[in-house]
């Protein structure tokens, strides 16, 4: 009996855990074994982790009927309309990256 | 030679010739994961030997590769468990659990060393051996707790036995009878070690192998 652990991996402190690919163990203490060897062993990760399959859950279906063209943001520029929305609503120093400027 | 690198030398010597043996599992583990994760913990092991072979090179005046490859057969100081080609998994198993408890009660011996280049290269050796014990032990979980794995274990266990005893000294023997013991929860039968000093018949046909690029290529191969 062999279960699939679905593999995260972390490159650098800080960055986000992205998905590595996926080991197959017959548990959660071979999995480790072999996420640390597969996806480890070069230096390429800081850090693991692990999620059997079975603990994910699939959202599915993105039905687009009417072409809601109009939510979508391509082409088009919001940063500076962005910009002036928060001088009026005042949370322009909450923004992301405001002490950037 | 002294003491320091006569011991030196045995714990390189057993890492390469084991690493090499666990690598002849490349591609042809039982399944993928392990194949990749036995694979890379030769590729530990044979690093190992590198570091020590550098630090004895240093007092024989030659260098790593040289000890690696150019002695002859009987110059070699490894144990003979390291030596027997067993290619099948539960007796893989069996000697890769035996080797690292032994190589562990070496390793923590080494460690409290009043060399402190000994001492430190040993606590370094030993954080990546860390990691083969675990693996090793959770086979050793593994089989014992399966009905067709546990009698190919045991009996792989009692074949390698007094092979196991032979990777350490009289010092260290009883530390090794205790571990090994408390895992399984019964006894070992008596048995006189196959020491280092004696060489297995499969030793020559390894050393061939391992040597032949080496040999076909004197002044360095490359790649």
């Amino acid at each position: 009996m062999t279960h699939v652990y679905e593999v995260f991996r972390q490159e650098r402190k800080g960055q986000p855990l992205q998905h590595a690919g996926s080991v197959t163990a017959p548990d959660e203490r071979f999995a480790e074994i072999y996420a640390r060897e597969q996806y480890g062993r070069r230096q390429e990760s800081v850090a693991l982790w692990l999620v059997p399959r079975e603990a994910v859950s699939e959202v599915a279906g993105f039905p687009d009927e009417f072409e809601m063209k109009y939510r979508r943001v391509d082409g088009y520029s919001i940063k500076a309309r962005l910009r002036e929305a928060r001088e009026r609503a005042g949370t322009l120093q909450m923004a992301p990256g405001a002490g950037d400027e | 030679m002294s003491e320091r690198t006569d011991r030196l030398l045995s714990i390189a010597d057993d890492e390469l010739v084991l690493g090499w043996r666990n690598s002849e599992w490349t591609g042809i583990a039982p399944f993928l994961e392990e194949d990749v994760a036995f694979s890379s913990i030769a590729q530990n092991e044979i690093g190992h030997a590198r570091a020590l072979y550098e630090l004895a090179a240093r007092e024989l005046g030659t260098d790593a590769d040289a000890l690696a490859f150019d002695r002859s057969p009987d110059e070699y100081r490894s144990a003979p468990l390291v030596e027997l080609r067993r290619l099948e998994w539960a007796r893989t198993i069996a000697r890769h659990w035996l080797y690292e408890t032994a190589d562990a009660i070496r390793l923590e011996a080494l460690k409290r060393s009043a060399d402190a280049e000994l001492a430190g290269i040993a606590a370094k050796i030993d954080r990546e051996e860390v990691y083969h014990r675990i693996h090793a032990e959770m086979w050793i979980d593994r089989l014992l707790g399966s009905e067709e794995g546990r009698p190919r274990l045991d009996e792989a266990l009692v074949e390698l036995w007094p092979y196991a005893l032979g990777v350490l000294d009289e010092t260290l023997r009883p530390e090794l009878v205790r571990r090994v013991e408390a895992k399984l929860g019964r006894p070992m039968p008596d048995a006189d070690p196959v020491s280092r000093g004696t060489h297995e018949e499969e030793l020559a046909a390894l050393l061939e192998e391992m040597t032949v690029v080496r040999r076909s290529a004197p002044a360095g191969a490359r790649w």
